[in-house]
C-alpha cells in the first residue's frame, strides 16, 4: 500500500468516530465517574498502537495507520472494568493482535474489542464489565448523538447496524409485551451505553461481518438472538459479547453459503475497524433510502420525546 | 476489638453503638452513637435485605420492622421455585442489626498536634446509621378458592404462617388474594403479571398470632429463605404497588468474590474521605441522610448506592467488629467450611479471622417511576475496599506561641472555609444553613484589607 493512502485523511469517517468515542470516554473518565483510572486507558492506548507497530512489521505487513487500534482502545477502555493492573493492556494487545493473527481468507475473524473484552473476562475473574455505568441522562445524549450522526454521516451508518438493532429491538418489545410490562421497561432496557458501542462500533465492523446482504442479516439476527437467549433463557451477564464471540467464526460458513462481494475499504485507503461507507467502491452495502428514513425517524422520535426525558 | 490505622493510635466509642443497636426495636431509631434517640426517623419506609450467593445457591434474609396491627401483616416474595420446609428460617433480628452496624458511614476524628511540638495524634472512629422495614405488599390469605391459584406448600415456621402459591394468571391471583382476605392495592395484578409469566412461584407469610404470643418477641424476626436460582436479583416492583412515596431498600450482599453491582441501574460510590466542619459530629445522622439525598438527586433518582464494599475479615477503620463466622453462618453464608478461597481472592492484609465473604452494601431509595424493573445484580471480581467516611480535624487548642503557630491558625481558618464548602457540595445545603449548623465552628473571613498591608 503506498503510504499516502495510509496517510491520515480529514475525510477518514473514523476521526468522527474517534471523536465520538473520545467524548464518550472524557464524559465517563470526568463527570460520569467510571470506576476508570485515567492510568488505564492510557495504558491501553499505548499497548495498542505498540502491538499494531510491532505487529505490522514482525508480519510484514503494509502499514495500515493507528486510527483502528485508537478505536479498539477507545471501545476497550470504555467496556472493560478491572481492578488488576495488566487486564487492560492484556485484553488491547489480544484486540490488536487477533486481527493479524486469526484470520481466514484475508479477513479477520473477531472484531478485535469483542476478543479483547471476551479474552480478559475469559482469563481473570477480576475483570468484568458494568452495563449500566452511564445513567440514562448520558444514555440519551448518546443515543441522539449516534442516530444524528447516522442521519448525517456514511461513517456511521451500516446496514449490519440496524439489522441487529432491529432484531434486539423486537425482541426486547415482544418480551415486555409477554411479561406484561409497560414501555418504560423497554426504554429502561436500552438506555444501556454498551448497547450503543456494540450496535455502531463493533458489529458493524465491515470486516468481520459478511460478505452478501442476506448474510448479514442473518448474522446480525443471530448475534441478536443468542444474546437474547443468553440473557433471558440462561440468565447470562454481557451476553452481546459472547454471542458476537461465537458467532463470528461462523462468518465464513455464511459467505460460503451466501456469496457476496467482498467488502474493500473505499480507495483501500481505511483500515480494519472502519465502519461501512456507501456509495462508493464495488463491494457496498447499499443501505438505500429506506434505512436513512428509518434513521430519520428513530432521531425525530428521539429528538420529540427529548422534553419529557429525566435530563439533569 | 482489632482496628488499625497507619497514622496513630485509636479509641473506640463502638459498644455504645453496638448496643444501641442491639436493643429490642424502638421503631425507626437511627441507630448511632452521634444520633438523639427520640426523634430520628431517617429513612422511612425502609427496608433490609441480606443477599448471600455463591454460584446459584442463596440465601435472602428479609428483615422488616412492621409496626401495623400483626393481623394485617403479609409479606408476598415472588421466588423461583417451590420451597420445602428446610428451604425457609426464621433467623434473628440482631444479625442484620450487626452487618448494619458493621457497614455504616462512619465519621472518623483527628487531632491536630500541637505546631509549636512534637507531632501527637489521637484517632476516634465511630458513627453507625440504620434502616429497616418490610420487604413486599401488604396482604393477607385465607382459604383457596381455584381461580387458577394452587397452594403448592403450607408451612407454620416459627411466628409466621407461610403459603407458597402458583398462579396461571395474574387477576385470578389478585382475585383470590382478595377474596382470602388480603388488602390488595388496585395495581397488584399489573404487578404480579410478569412473574407468573415467569413461572415463578409466590412465597406469602402472614403472622401466626398464637406462635408469635407463645415465642414471646415483641417484634417479627427475619424471614429467610434458601434456594438456587440463575436469577441474581431482588423482586422490588411487586413492593412499589402499595407504596405511596419512594421507599429505602438497603441491601447487604455477601459474596465470595468481590464486590456486587447492579446490572441494569447505574451503581456509584457514596462521596467519601471529606474533611467536614466538627459541627457535623452533633447531627451525624442528618448530615450522612442529606449526602444520600443529594447524592440521589445528582444520579436523577435512578441510582444504586454503595456505602460500603469490604472483606469480612477487618475494617479501618472499624464501625463495629466484623461478624464472627458463627453469625456469619446465621446470615446464610454456606462456604466458610469449604477449604480455601477460589481463584482470584487476594489475602487479606489483616488475617484475623479471615474470611472469604465480601460484603456489599447498597443503598436504593425507588420508586415506580424511577425504577421500571426488578434490580439485577453481578458479583464482580473487584475487591477494591471502599467505605463511607467523613473526616473531622480537631485544630490544636493549646497556645500558640510561636511563629509557626500563627501560621497554623491561618491554616485552621483556610481549613475551616474549605470544609464549609466540602459541606455544601456533599449535602447541597445553603450557606445560612452551613453557618447555622456550624455556629461558631464557621469560618471568620478576614477583610480583604487587613492582608493588605500586613506581614
Amino acid at each position: 500500500m503506498p503510504a499516502r493512502l495510509a496517510a491520515v485523511s480529514i475525510r477518514d469517517p473514523r476521526l468522527l468516530q474517534i471523536a465520538f468515542l473520545g467524548s464518550f470516554l472524557c464524559a465517563g473518565l470526568t463527570v460520569l465517574h467510571f470506576d476508570l483510572q485515567l492510568w488505564q486507558p492510557l495504558l491501553i492506548v499505548a499497548t495498542a498502537l505498540g502491538m499494531q507497530w510491532g505487529m505490522t512489521r514482525l508480519m510484514k505487513v503494509p502499514p495500515a495507520g493507528y486510527l483502528s487500534p485508537l478505536i479498539s482502545s477507545f471501545g476497550l477502555s470504555l467496556l472493560l472494568r478491572s481492578d488488576l493492573w495488566w487486564i487492560p493492556p492484556f485484553a488491547a494487545a489480544v484486540a490488536i493482535s487477533s486481527k493479524f493473527l486469526i484470520r481466514f481468507r484475508g479477513k479477520h475473524i473477531f472484531n478485535p474489542t469483542n476478543l479483547g473484552l471476551a479474552a480478559a473476562m475469559l482469563v481473570s475473574d477480576r475483570a468484568w464489565c458494568s452495563p449500566s455505568q452511564w445513567g440514562e441522562s448520558a444514555v440519551l445524549i448518546a443515543w441522539f448523538a449516534i442516530f444524528g450522526l447516522a442521519v448525517a454521516h456514511r461513517a456511521f451508518r451500516s446496514d449490519v447496524s440496524i439489522y441487529f438493532f432491529g432484531a434486539w429491538l423486537l425482541l426486547k418489545l415482544g418480551r415486555v409485551v409477554y411479561l406484561g410490562q409497560r414501555l418504560p421497561v423497554l426504554w429502561h432496557q436500552l438506555s444501556t451505553g454498551s448497547l450503543i458501542l456494540f450496535t455502531f462500533f463493533m458489529i458493524s465492523d465491515p470486516k468481520t461481518t459478511p460478505d452478501s446482504r442476506l448474510g448479514r442479516a442473518i448474522y446480525a439476527s443471530a448475534v441478536a438472538g443468542f444474546a437474547f437467549y443468553l440473557q433471558h433463557g440462561l440468565w447470562r451477564y454481557n451476553t452481546l459479547i459472547w454471542a458476537l464471540l461465537a458467532v463470528s467464526p461462523l462468518v465464513p460458513l455464511i459467505d460460503w453459503l451466501f456469496k457476496g462481494e467482498r467488502y474493500r475499504w473505499p480507495g483501500q485507503s481505511f483500515s480494519q475497524a472502519t465502519l461501512f461507507t456507501s456509495g462508493r467502491g464495488s463491494g457496498e452495502m447499499k443501505f438505500g433510502r429506506f434505512g436513512i428514513a428509518v434513521l430519520g425517524r428513530i432521531f425525530a422520535f428521539i429528538t420529540a420525546s427529548l422534553p419529557t426525558m429525566p435530563l439533569r | 476489638m482489632h482496628s488499625r490505622d497507619t497514622s496513630g493510635q485509636f479509641r473506640l466509642l463502638l459498644p455504645l453503638v453496638t448496643a444501641a443497636c442491639l436493643g429490642p426495636l424502638s421503631a425507626h431509631a437511627f441507630c448511632g452513637f452521634y444520633v438523639g434517640k427520640s426523634d430520628a426517623k431517617l429513612f422511612n419506609e425502609a427496608s433490609q435485605v441480606a443477599l448471600v450467593r455463591d454460584g446459584e445457591r442463596t440465601v435472602m434474609t428479609m428483615s422488616n420492622d412492621y409496626k401495623g396491627a400483626l393481623t394485617d401483616f403479609a409479606l408476598v416474595v415472588p421466588v423461583p421455585s417451590v420451597l420445602s420446609k428446610e428451604q425457609i428460617h426464621v433467623g434473628e433480628r440482631k444479625y442484620i442489626e450487626r452487618l448494619d452496624a458493621y457497614s455504616a458511614p462512619r465519621l472518623v476524628e483527628y487531632f491536630d498536634p500541637d505546631p509549636c511540638a512534637v507531632a501527637r495524634y489521637r484517632v476516634l472512629a465511630p458513627a453507625t446509621e440504620s434502616s429497616r422495614g418490610m420487604m413486599a405488599a401488604k396482604d393477607e390469605a385465607k382459604r383457596g378458592i381455584a381461580l387458577g391459584v394452587t397452594v403448592e406448600a403450607r408451612y407454620t415456621i416459627g411466628e409466621y404462617d407461610i403459603l407458597i402459591l402458583s398462579a396461571k394468571e395474574s387477576s385470578g391471583l389478585e382475585t383470590w388474594l382478595r377474596e382470602s382476605g388480603y388488602r390488595i392495592p388496585p395495581k397488584a395484578s399489573a404487578a404480579l403479571a410478569p412473574y407468573i409469566r415467569q413461572d415463578m412461584k409466590f412465597f406469602v407469610a402472614k403472622v401466626n398470632l398464637t406462635s408469635h404470643k407463645e415465642a414471646g418477641f415483641n417484634y417479627l424476626r427475619p424471614i429467610q429463605i434458601a434456594y438456587e436460582s440463575k436469577k441474581f436479583m431482588l423482586p422490588i416492583r411487586l413492593g412499589m404497588a402499595n407504596a405511596t412515596g419512594p421507599q429505602d431498600l438497603v441491601v447487604y450482599t455477601l459474596t465470595r468474590r468481590g464486590r456486587v453491582e447492579s446490572t441494569n441501574y447505574r451503581t456509584t460510590k457514596l462521596p467519601t474521605g471529606m474533611d467536614i466542619p466538627l459541627a457535623v459530629k452533633e447531627d451525624f445522622g442528618g448530615f450522612f441522610k442529606a449526602v444520600f439525598e443529594h447524592a440521589y438527586e445528582n444520579e436523577d433518582r435512578r441510582a444504586v448506592l454503595t456505602e460500603y464494599a469490604w472483606n469480612m475479615s477487618w475494617c479501618d477503620p472499624c464501625a463495629a467488629d466484623p461478624l464472627s463466622p458463627a453469625e456469619l453462618r446465621q446470615l446464610g453464608v454456606f462456604w466458610l467450611d469449604d477449604g480455601p478461597a477460589p481463584m482470584g481472592i487476594r489475602r487479606p492484609m489483616i488475617p484475623s479471622n479471615s474470611s472469604p465473604v465480601f460484603l456489599t452494601r447498597l443503598h436504593v431509595r425507588y420508586d415506580p417511576e424511577h425504577f421500571p424493573e426488578d434490580l439485577v445484580f453481578q458479583e464482580t471480581g473487584d475487591q477494591e475496599n471502599f467505605q463511607a467516611r467523613y473526616v473531622l480535624r480537631h485544630p490544636f487548642e493549646g497556645s500558640l506561641s510561636c511563629a509557626a503557630g500563627e501560621r497554623y491558625r491561618e491554616q485552621v481558618e483556610e481549613r475551616r472555609r474549605i470544609e464549609a464548602q466540602t459541606l455544601a457540595q456533599l449535602t447541597g445545603w445553603q450557606s445560612d444553613v452551613i453557618r447555622r449548623r456550624t455556629g461558631t465552628d464557621a469560618p471568620t473571613p478576614k477583610p480583604w484589607y487587613q492582608r493588605l498591608w500586613s506581614k
